[in-house]
């Protein structure tokens, strides 16, 4: 369109707005190469010391590398749950169909404070100790809407016929749902996958009141706030994670796209 | 194994009526305690006259805690206020996030997807972190304050730039204008270019096309993100914790105060039962205002 050449008003209010949008993100870049521990201007001289001390902070690490598992678990937990639902939601008929979709689809609009304080009730009279685990359950209650949605919205394009004719010729149904339905939600899986993921990652509100004595990245993040020769470190930090996430999603758009 | 298992192919040679069981059971379990369960039992703590003895103890229910919460008129205005200050985030942020959706929609052209993703970018970092970077722009030794003192429009640097109620909404505003964006946008995908054409055809020009069919169409999209802004905000608590300070508390901050400084977990599930009764009624209110099943399309 001939259209996105011309500088018309919407087009500088679109990249206007951006430029809003990126000027912390560029803060961040400019503040994790500053040799400065103060977080203000004028710029004293670029660094790398902290990224490299980066490395050698065990805490900030340990921090991440908890987020690391409790995303990676809770959203293996929530993807195979959530298929789990869209299967029983698209290829069974039964009573309590449409309460369980219901229920599944509730934590996207239950305030995270709610839950948060919800579940901390639930473990402490089960007398479970907060933990990893505990935040990983928190996660994965929260992210089963997103990835329940995503995969049935796939499923629901495919004809049940065609698990009809598997069976037809001898397959039984796990088998069916092995062999035919999987490999075609699979693409819709992974993009699940990943949004219950980055859902998880970043997650504060419910890990502040679910966690124990190992923080995830934003807890300990969030702990660290008060103590300003700490942040240069987290914010080089962040910037090492923000790149991540962003492959991380560029690989979820192409994976989209190849169906 | 008999040569009808291997035909079967290793499902144990279940059909569909056996299969549900196994994939019904896991999530119904996982829901149930996970979910179900712990609002029952905070709905249960909330009648609990105080934190005294074992948990697992039977008590006698009493209305006290929302009899002294119904008593005391200032956890009402917060509630309001944080109803109110939800009303407008969400309303700025539709109302700035709905030219950058039409943007993409109708004349990014065949870049419109790489000028998505650098929309999107922003949203995909850290909350904790963006937040922090404001904190770094408005605090008293900050990006603005000092290059105003610098360039002597201000003597002293500006304290009202942080930790009231302004500083709340501007934020929640900021971080949420990307995501605004997103069921717009698929609204105005779904619109049929061939309504422009056919309008202009008949003589309309493009103002009274935006009015007439553009505009009505995306509405949907619209409802669907301001909804999307509006109902996790009410229970906001980690950005008035950030930058908001004491006066930029909203209902949220009180039901964290209860169940971690004050210690009253029975007060604090009777506030937060309150909390989840107002949004549960008003999202019956926005299922009738529009089908929230389009937004997952």
């Amino acid at each position: 369109m001939n259209a996105s050449r011309r500088l018309t008003p919407l087009t500088l209010y679109y990249f206007g707005l951006i430029t809003l949008l990126y000027l912390p993100i560029a803060l961040l870049f400019l503040f994790s190469v500053n040799s400065s521990v103060s977080l203000s201007f004028p710029i004293k001289q670029l660094t790398f010391d902290w990224y490299r001390k980066l490395f050698e902070a065990d805490a900030v690490l340990r921090a991440a590398r908890n987020s690391l598992f409790v995303a990676l678990g809770s959203s293996l937990a929530a993807t195979v749950l959530g298929t789990m639902v869209a299967i029983l939601m698209l290829r069974y008929k039964f009573r309590a169909q449409n309460l369980l979709v219901a229920l599944a689809v509730l934590p996207l609009i239950v305030p995270y404070i709610v839950l948060g304080v919800a579940l901390l009730i639930l473990f402490s009279i089960l007398h479970i100790d907060r933990s990893l685990w505990t935040i990983g359950i928190a996660h994965t209650v929260v992210a089963l809407p997103y990835t329940l949605l995503i995969i049935a919205s796939r499923l629901a394009g495919f004809d049940p016929s065609i698990e009809e004719a598997a069976m037809d010729l001898g397959a039984d149904y796990p088998t069916t749902l092995r062999r035919v339905v999987l490999p075609l939600i699979l693409p819709a899986m992974i993009s699940a996958w990943l949004t219950a993921f980055t859902v998880s990652f970043d997650e504060f509100a419910l890990a502040l009141f679910l966690s124990g004595t190992q923080p995830t990245f934003p807890v300990y993040l969030f702990s660290q706030l008060r103590f300003a020769s700490r942040l240069p470190i987290m914010i080089a930090l962040a910037v090492l994670m923000m790149i991540g996430t962003l492959t991380l999603v560029f690989i979820a758009e192409k994976v989209r796209k190849s169906e | 194994m008999g040569e009808g298992d291997r035909r079967s192919g290793g499902g144990w040679g279940l059909d569909r009526r056996a299969t549900f069981w196994f994939i019904y059971l896991p999530p119904l379990l996982w829901l149930g305690l996970f979910f179900v369960l712990p609002v029952l039992l905070m709905a249960a703590f909330s009648f609990r006259p105080d934190m005294r003895g074992d948990f697992l103890r039977l008590w006698t229910p009493t209305l006290n805690q929302y009899a002294s919460l119904a008593a005391t008129g200032s956890y009402w205005r917060l509630l309001g206020i944080s109803a109110l200050t939800a009303l407008g985030i969400g309303i700025s942020a539709v109302v700035l996030a709905y030219p950058l959706a039409y943007f993409l929609a109708l004349r990014a052209g065949h870049r419109a997807s790489f000028y998505l993703v650098l929309l999107l970018v922003p949203f995909w970092t850290s909350y904790l972190l963006r937040v922090m970077a404001w904190k770094i722009l408005l605090g008293t030794e900050g990006v603005l304050n000092s290059f105003l003192t610098y360039v002597g429009i201000i003597q002293e640097p500006l304290t009202a730039l942080l930790y009231n109620r302004t500083a709340v909404i501007l934020t929640l505003i900021y971080v949420w204008i990307p995501f605004a964006a997103l069921p717009i946008l698929a609204a105005l995908q779904r619109i049929d270019t061939a309504l422009f054409e056919a309008a202009a055809d008949l003589g309309a020009r493009p103002f009274r096309q935006f009015t007439r069919i553009t505009l009505p169409l995306s509405l949907p999209g619209v409802f669907a993100a301001f909804f999307m802004v509006f109902i996790p905000t009410i229970g906001e608590y980690v950005t008035p914790l950030l930058v908001g300070g004491s006066r930029g508390f909203l209902y949220g901050n009180i039901i964290q105060d209860f169940f971690t400084k004050a210690a009253n977990w029975p007060f604090g599930s009777a506030l937060s039962m309150i909390m989840l009764a107002a949004t549960m009624i008003l999202v019956a209110i926005a299922t009738r205002l529009i089908d929230l099943r389009q937004l997952f399309e």
